[in-house]
Order: C-alpha cells, then sequence, then structure tokens
C-alpha cells in the first residue's frame, strides 16, 4: 500500500499528494447489524477515489461516516491528521468537505442560481440583518459570491437553466445542480453518493467529463460511491471494493480488475457486456 | 451618413474600417458576450486594442502574408476579432463550421494548406490534433477557453491571451511590419475565404475580396438604412457567409455592436435580453418560434387563450397592411393599438423581437402562415435571396413590398438575367473572385463578362418585379404537355401543411404529375390520439384511411393554388401515394442535411411510379430498410393510389 508515501503519480501524469481523510478500522453497527467491519483505508489530497460493491455492502454508510453523518462505534477518522470530534452537518461543511446525495436534496421551488448559492452560505461572513439591507460589505460579498457561482454554471454548462425553478427540471440536470452546489462550497474534499445513479449513457458521459475536469481544473479531491463499474474504472485512480460490509479489495482499477476476491464477490461469472 | 464616409477615402479594408470605428465611435460598443451571467462589452476603441495585439502576436508567432488561418468556434468576440487580426497582418482567415467532423475538417484545412489555426475550445483542439498527421502545413494552434487544455503538453499550442500578451511586449519592434502590411492591403486583397457546405461533392473554398465585402456591406446597409446604433445578435456558423457579411461586412461598414449568446442553449434568453433591432434566422427558427407559442396558449387560462385568439385574428387582417403603410379603417387601427397593448407587445418582448427594425429569412422558402404571423405582430421580417459567391445578397425585399412567395428585388448594384432554362444569373460587386485551388469550377459558374450562374431556376415576376424562385435548375423539366415543371416548387406548398413532413413530385416528360408523401408523425399522431385512432405503428397510421382523406384534402387545396400560376398550372399533383415508410438519410433517401434525392427515390420506388401512371388503385411493394446500427430488413405493403381533384386552367381563366 501507499501508506508511507507522500503520494504518487498517477498514469496520466497528476501528482497525488499526501493523505487527507483517513479511517482507522472502523465499524459501524446499527443495533446487532454490522454495516461496515473493521474497514480502513485512506483518501489522499488530489485523486478520483472510488468506493464500490453490490447492494447492501455498506457503501452509503461508509460515506456517510467520512461526511460525518455517522459516527462509527469503533475506530477512527482523521481528517487532515487530526481525530475528528463527533460534529454537526454545517461544522463538517466548515471543514471544506461538501457532497451530493443519492436522491437529489436540492431546493425545489428555488431557481438553479439561488440553489447554487446557498452553496456559497460557509462563506458569507456578514449576518441576516447586514443582508437585508443589502449595503457595503453584504453587496460587495454577494457580488464576489455570485461570481464564483457564476464560474461554476458556467464550467457545468448549465447556463441556460440559470433562472429556472429547479422543480421543472429533468432529474440528470437536477444531479448536475446539486454537484454545482456541492462545488459552490469550493471544498476540500467533494464526496458523490451515486452520481451516475438512473442517467441514460450521454448524461453518465457527461457527468464523467464533469467529474474528471473539476478534478483537473479545481484539483478537487474525490470520494465517489458508484455501482456502474465501467464509469468507476475509467474515472478513479484509486478504487476500495465493499461487500457485506467488509473491504475485499483496494488498488488501482486494473489491480481491483484482477482481484479473485472482487472478481467472486461483486462482479460475479463473467458475462457479455 | 455612409456618403461621407465614403468620401473619407481609404476604406478599402477591414483594419482601415476598424480604425475609423475606433477614432469615430471609439467609446460606442462594439461587441458584447454574455459570460458568467452578464453581458460583457467591448467599445471600438477596446476592440481595436484586442485585435492590434492579437495581430502582433500572430506576427510574433511568425504569421506571413498570404497564410491561411482557420478560425473554429462558437460565436466569440475573439474569434471575430482573430478573423480581423489575420486580416491586419495580411493573412487570409478561413472561418470553419464547427460541429465538422475531423475529416470534414481534414479536408478543408489540407486544402487550403492553413499553417494556423485559432480554435475556440478543447473539442476543437482536440479534432485538430486527431488530424495534425494529415496537415503537411500546419504549425501552431492557438486556443481560447483553456478548460480540459492543462495538461496537453504541446509546443505548438498557445493561448489566446498568451499570444496577446506576447504582442503587447513586443509591440515596439513589430508594429511598424503590421502597419507596413496593413498598407499594403486594398479593394483588391482577399478579405476571407469561406468553404461552401457541400452538399453537392466536396466543399469549394469562395475566395472573398475587400471590393467584395465592403462594397456589399455598403449597398445592404443602405437598402435597409442599418445604422450605428442597431444591435445584432451573432449565432448563426461562423463558416457561413452570411454571418460574415452581418458581422463583420456590415457591422464593421456601419459601426454597430454584434451581441454573441453565452451557449447555443441560451440563444433564446440571450436574444430576448439584447433585443435586436436587425436579425436574421433561418425560416426554421421562426417556425420553432411559432410552434411554442402555439403550444404555450394551449396551456394558458381561457380567458387568456380568448383574447389571445381575438388580438390575432385582428392582427392577420389589418397587421401586415399596418406594416406595409395601407390604408386600414380607423376602427381597425384602434382594434389593433389594443392589441399591441395586450397581446403583440408582451409577445414580442418575450420572442425578442420588441426592437426588430430590419427582420430577414433565406435559405429555403418559409411557410405563408409563418412569415405572415410575424408580419401581423408588426414585426418587419422580410426575405432575401443570395448566396455565398455573391457575397449573400442577390435580392431583397425592400419595406412595404413584402410577401411569402418572392424573394423580393435585385439589391442595389446587382443585375439579374434569367437564361433560357429558367436559371438565374446575376452580376454585381459582390460576385467571388474565384474558387481556390478550382479553376475549372470557377470557370463553369462565372463566365468572362462576370455572370455567375445561381444553379436556381426562377422568374420575374411582371407585375411587381420581384424574383421568384422556383427550383434548382437541374431539378427542373417538362411535363409531356411541354409547360414547365419545378417539383420544389410544388413540394414546398405541401410540405406547409404540419401533417405533411416529405414530399416528391414526379412528372419530368410524364403526362401529369404524381406525388410521394410523407405523414409527419408527431403532427398526424397528435391527431390520431386527439380522435381516439389506434396505430401500432408508422406504416398502419400511414394507411389509415382518415389520413389518406386528410392528405388528399391537403393535395387539392395546393393544386387549387398551383393552378393560379399560369406558368405553372401543369404542376398540380393527379395522383399520389402516401409511403409506407419515412425517406431516410440511412437508407440513401435523403442527404444528411435532409434534402430529398431523386435520382435515388426514383429508382427504388420504380414499381409504384409506375403504378401512379398505369392507372391501377392499389399496388403491392417490398422495401428494403436499414436500421440505424447498420443491419438490413425489409418491409411489405399494399399501398392505395388517390387521384386528387385539379383545376382546369381554362375554367380559372373562365371565372376571372
Amino acid at each position: 500500500m501507499l501508506d508511507q508515501a507522500d503520494g504518487y503519480m498517477t498514469a496520466d501524469g497528476r501528482q497525488i499528494g499526501p493523505v487527507v481523510m483517513e479511517m482507522k478500522n472502523i465499524t459501524l453497527r446499527f443495533g446487532g447489524v454490522e454495516a461496515i467491519k473493521n474497514i480502513s483505508f485512506d483518501i489522499r489530497e488530489g485523486e478520483v477515489r472510488a468506493i464500490i460493491g453490490p447492494n447492501g455492502a455498506g457503501k452509503s454508510s461508509m460515506l456517510n461516516v467520512i461526511s460525518g453523518f455517522y459516527v462509527p462505534q469503533d475506530g477512527q477518522v482523521l481528517y487532515k491528521g487530526v481525530q475528528r470530534p463527533q460534529m454537526r452537518p454545517y461544522q463538517v461543511a466548515q471543514q471544506g468537505i461538501a457532497r451530493t446525495f443519492q436522491n437529489i436534496a436540492l431546493f425545489e421551488g428555488m431557481s438553479v442560481l439561488d440553489n447554487v448559492m446557498t452553496g456559497r452560505l460557509t462563506h458569507m461572513k456578514t449576518g441576516m440583518f447586514s443582508q437585508a439591507l443589502w449595503k457595503g460589505r453584504a453587496e460587495k460579498e454577494e457580488t464576489a459570491n455570485r461570481e464564483v457561482a457564476e464560474r461554476i454554471i458556467d464550467f457545468l454548462e448549465i447556463q441556460a437553466i440559470r433562472k429556472t425553478p429547479v422543480a421543472r427540471l429533468p432529474y440528470g440536470l437536477k444531479k448536475r445542480v446539486e454537484l454545482a452546489r456541492a462545488l459552490a462550497a469550493e471544498p476540500s474534499l467533494l464526496l458523490l453518493d451515486e452520481p451516475m445513479a438512473g442517467m441514460n449513457v450521454e448524461e453518465k458521459e457527461d457527468m464523467s467529463r464533469f467529474i474528471l475536469s473539476m478534478n483537473d481544473e479545481f484539483g478537487t479531491t474525490i470520494a465517489l460511491i458508484e455501482h456502474d463499474m465501467g464509469v468507476v474504472m475509467d474515472l478513479s485512480d484509486r478504487v476500495v471494493v465493499m461487500d457485506y460490509g467488509k473491504k475485499i479489495g483496494d488498488g488501482t482499477p486494473d489491480e481491483v480488475r484482477n482481484n479473485q476476491a472482487v472478481i467472486d464477490a461483486y462482479l460475479g461469472v463473467v458475462h457479455d457486456e | 451618413m455612409s456618403n461621407t464616409l465614403n468620401g473619407a477615402g481609404g476604406l478599402t479594408s477591414v483594419p482601415a474600417l476598424l480604425h475609423r470605428n475606433a477614432t469615430q465611435f471609439g467609446s460606442a460598443p462594439a461587441y458584447r458576450e454574455k459570460e458568467f451571467g452578464i453581458w460583457q462589452s467591448w467599445t471600438w476603441s477596446q476592440t481595436n486594442d484586442e485585435i492590434e495585439a492579437l495581430a502582433l502576436g500572430l506576427l510574433d508567432l511568425g504569421v506571413a502574408e498570404g497564410d491561411f488561418i482557420a478560425v473554429i468556434g462558437r460565436n466569440r468576440p475573439y474569434l471575430y476579432w482573430s478573423m480581423m487580426a489575420a486580416q491586419m497582418v495580411g493573412a487570409v482567415p478561413v472561418p470553419l463550421y464547427q460541429d465538422a467532423s475531423a475529416e470534414e475538417m481534414a479536408y478543408t484545412m489540407s486544402h487550403c494548406g492553413a499553417r494556423f489555426v485559432i480554435a475556440g475550445d478543447q473539442e476543437q483542439v482536440d479534432k485538430v490534433m486527431e488530424i495534425q498527421g494529415e496537415l503537411t502545413e500546419f504549425e501552431a494552434m492557438i486556443y481560447l477557453d483553456p478548460r480540459g487544455l492543462r495538461k496537453y503538453d504541446n509546443a505548438n499550442l498557445t493561448q489566446y491571451s498568451a499570444v496577446q500578451e506576447a504582442g503587447r511586449s513586443k509591440r515596439a519592434a513589430l508594429e511598424p511590419e503590421m502597419k507596413a502590411r496593413i498598407a499594403k492591403l486594398n479593394y483588391d486583397s482577399t478579405c476571407v475565404m469561406l468553404y461552401t457546405s457541400g452538399t453537392t461533392g466536396k466543399p469549394k473554398g469562395v475566395v472573398l475580396s475587400n471590393r467584395n465585402v465592403i462594397e456589399t456591406a455598403k449597398s445592404s446597409s443602405e437598402f435597409d438604412d442599418l445604422r450605428q446604433t442597431d444591435d445584432i445578435l451573432a449565432y448563426l456558423p461562423m463558416a457561413w457567409v452570411g454571418d460574415f457579411i452581418f458581422s463583420v461586412g456590415q457591422a464593421l461598414w456601419c459601426g454597430f455592436c454584434t451581441n454573441c449568446p453565452e451557449s447555443a442553449d441560451t440563444m433564446h434568453t440571450d436574444l430576448r435580453e439584447i433585443g435586436p433591432t436587425y436579425y436574421f434566422a433561418p425560416p426554421r427558427v421562426f417556425e420553432n418560434q411559432l410552434t411554442n407559442v402555439m403550444i404555450r396558449m394551449e396551456d394558458a387560462s381561457p380567458m387568456k387563450k380568448r383574447l389571445f385568439d381575438y388580438f390575432m385574428g385582428v392582427a392577420r387582417k389589418v397587421g401586415p397592411s399596418i406594416l406595409d403603410g395601407n390604408p386600414v379603417s380607423l376602427i381597425d387601427r384602434i382594434k389593433y393599438q389594443l392589441g399591441e397593448f395586450a397581446i403583440y407587445g408582451p409577445l414580442k418582448n418575450t420572442l425578442g423581437f420588441s426592437r426588430v427594425r430590419v427582420g430577414y429569412t433565406a435559405g429555403e422558402a418559409i411557410g405563408p402562415e409563418i412569415f405572415d404571423f410575424y408580419r401581423s405582430l408588426g414585426i418587419n421580417l422580410k426575405q432575401l435571396y443570395g448566396q455565398t459567391e455573391a457575397t449573400v445578397f442577390i435580392t431583397a425585399q425592400p419595406d412595404g413590398e413584402v410577401r411569402s412567395d418572392t424573394v423580393g428585388i435585385t439589391c442595389p448594384g446587382v443585375e439579374l438575367r434569367i437564361a433560357e432554362n429558367g436559371e438565374v444569373f446575376y452580376r454585381s460587386p459582390g460576385v467571388f473572385v474565384k474558387y481556390y485551388k478550382n479553376a475549372e469550377s470557377t470557370a463553369d459558374t462565372k463566365d468572362a463578362e462576370g455572370w455567375v450562374a445561381t444553379g436556381d431556376a426562377g422568374f420575374i415576376e411582371e407585375s411587381s418585379g420581384h424574383l421568384r424562385i422556383i427550383d434548382r435548375a437541374k431539378d427542373v423539366g417538362q411535363t409531356g404537355n411541354g409547360h414547365m415543371f419545378a417539383p420544389k416548387y410544388v413540394e414546398n406548398k405541401l410540405k406547409f401543411f404540419p401533417n405533411i413532413l416529405e414530399t416528391v413530385v414526379f412528372g419530368n416528360g410524364k403526362p401529369y404529375c404524381t406525388a410521394f408523401v410523407n405523414i409527419d408523425l408527431t403532427a398526424v399522431g397528435n391527431w390520431a390520439e386527439r380522435n381516439n385512432i389506434a396505430y401500432a405503428s408508422y406504416q398502419e397510421l400511414a394507411g389509415h384511411p382518415e389520413v389518406l382523406a386528410t392528405i388528399q384534402s391537403h393535395v387539392e387545396e395546393v393544386n387549387a393554388s398551383v393552378a393560379q400560376d399560369a406558368m405553372l398550372s401543369d404542376c398540380q399533383v393527379h395522383r399520389f401515394v402516401v409511403l409506407h415508410k419515412q425517406l431516410d438519410a440511412d437508407d440513401g433517401e435523403l442527404t444528411r442535411t435532409q434534402k430529398v434525392r431523386r435520382r435515388i427515390i426514383e429508382e427504388k420506388f420504380s414499381d409504384i411510379i409506375n403504378a401512379m401512371y398505369d392507372g391501377s388503385d392499389t399496388i403491392s411493394t417490398t422495401t428494403e430498410v436499414t436500421y440505424e446500427d447498420g443491419r438490413k430488413g425489409a418491409i411489405s405493403a399494399t399501398l392505395d393510389i388517390r387521384d386528387a381533384a385539379v383545376q382546369t386552367v381554362g375554367a380559372k381563366i373562365a371565372a376571372e
């Protein structure tokens, strides 16, 4: 494994930095059910890290542990080398972790732009009253934040729906808006929960392109859960494979693909696709 | 205005016009582009600075006089500046279609031997990189949007802003050379090279001189009284001659502002925000907009819908007359004013047409209903006829003489001649210099006296002096009775019915005319749904007796209208068949641009055509089809051949 190294170089020549988040011997129980059993892995700066596994493997639970929503009964979560205390979701956001959801969680009645602007909330310092008056500092701040939001709208090519209420958008676009909102927080770690679920091939291709160029352009560290194998293998630098709450594989897509335990447990018998 | 400018002299090149605008209208907006949700704008003097910086940068890169510089991307100010910067250093800009495939680009770029490429974004850069092995003369590429290009490690790839930066920093050293090159430009220097779309064979490079572009811009601007304060929206492909003339030629001549949309998808929002005063769109765009309006009105509340229907009735009745300045009763004027307040004004605002003073459509025939809809709202929509070889303008409709079935009178400076076979020829200051590296085609198209064959057949209407285009000249023939046969003229009339998607008319050398009809599955399917008619397939719907009856009524209506035209009255459709399959480019029946390929259809369906002429009432046929994945199959059907009522021309004369 790569634990001791300061980083590594990817096949396409990107320099991957030190460990951002480290999971040490994580065990998560819901009553008598062990959703996650003694799992350890790390996420490094600048990489695209995937967590894959069949249904019920514990992927979403794992993501919720990373995001701080669940607190594991055993094990340590180290963020930037510091053990993470129990936190409220907004405190997690302030730490620079943003996420998208498997079931889209946007403000349906608000426009795309307003939704993206909510992603900027952690970067706004003026209080509610000065924002309501919209004078001086509050005005400047909003202008600056709007610019960031607009750059992201431009980046994700959603200019045409900027003013459209989210409720009117098709599913694939809502997913993209959610990504825009997460990106607006300028996160140091971005968690994507099944970004491709329910999408058609074209939408998947678009989303993959955005994930890659996001990583490329802003250097965002991305951890994603996905069960579309093709997508995961193309996108990720390293992959963790889970099955029944256990880690059964960890490494580059090629290593994982050739790991017999993974083939048996997850990919099953080879069939034409 | 233009006379004094003309008198100022020296305006014989693009850089000269740019210089004039920068000094005369220095603080007026020249270009706007919506980016990051805001309209960014550049004045003429800023534009001049930007272009000069780029031109100096191009010199620094080693651009020589006469080099070809390919420009590829969506409409952006930076790319228009690229073309002008190329002209400043004596190079020839060659805008290419941004949606062209890599192979198509390989052909055009190696044909002109482009040494430099200015590409809009990663997509275009990738395409050029894919084919650069085939391009022997290609040297360096400049890109505009760096997104996705950071990882590209390529010595001959430079960012646009870096080129400008280099130009600015080496200004002192390079400026004399730039000035010297500008000084060498004259009226006969090449202004731009544009590739024809190549529907018939390989694309041809049309070389246009400064004279072509500036003379045309000047006369057409005067024709429509274009002003320095006008605004246009540049959204049509930059490789198309029309965009070059509107957004470069006329924009420079008049000094008006060119506005670029944020992206192709936001075009309608941007149109609304800018509210252009001078607007061009192909008929398809107007058609889509009208359909959208109608669909949304279907969902409006009953009150709104009734208001809309009532005032649209008023508008249809008197709108065009008011626009043309014809007498209209006071009551009607008052009603129209009320309508303007309640319906037309808000509708025009929604469509982005509130400020349109001059609007044009061209390229294909526009349905009279669509045309009249816009005109009745008070939008001065007109038609023009032109082509790349003429630097656009051949004929155009003057204000007050606008009709949906003509293309107007000759533009200032244009001479028109109709040949024996009906083909239209023209001669004008806009006539192209030559096809690049293709002397043979040049000679075929342009004769020694400068007359150019358009390839279209038409005639000049005696009563109005307007030109009417009826068909491609090579498709025009004679019916068995020796009368003129112009299939497209009839086909266009048929296609104006929403139920008819495509149609092919036969009759060259035949005793009478017949037609194939393809129904429009969307429109007819919608109708079937509303009338509880169940159908399982296209074939079944196309053969439904009620559908056939509807199509028959459409054909008969067209016959009545064709009979009005003494010259073409023999083109009435006597018998027709509603085809069991949709004509498809995959089966070779249409071109990729959805144009009918007559010869192939005639061969493929010869059994059906014969049946239409031997008097049978039905025909059983089997047709091979190609599925999208390339597999082949066959469909067989028994088709009804229908007789349509025709008008005798004699009767029509008697009725008058």
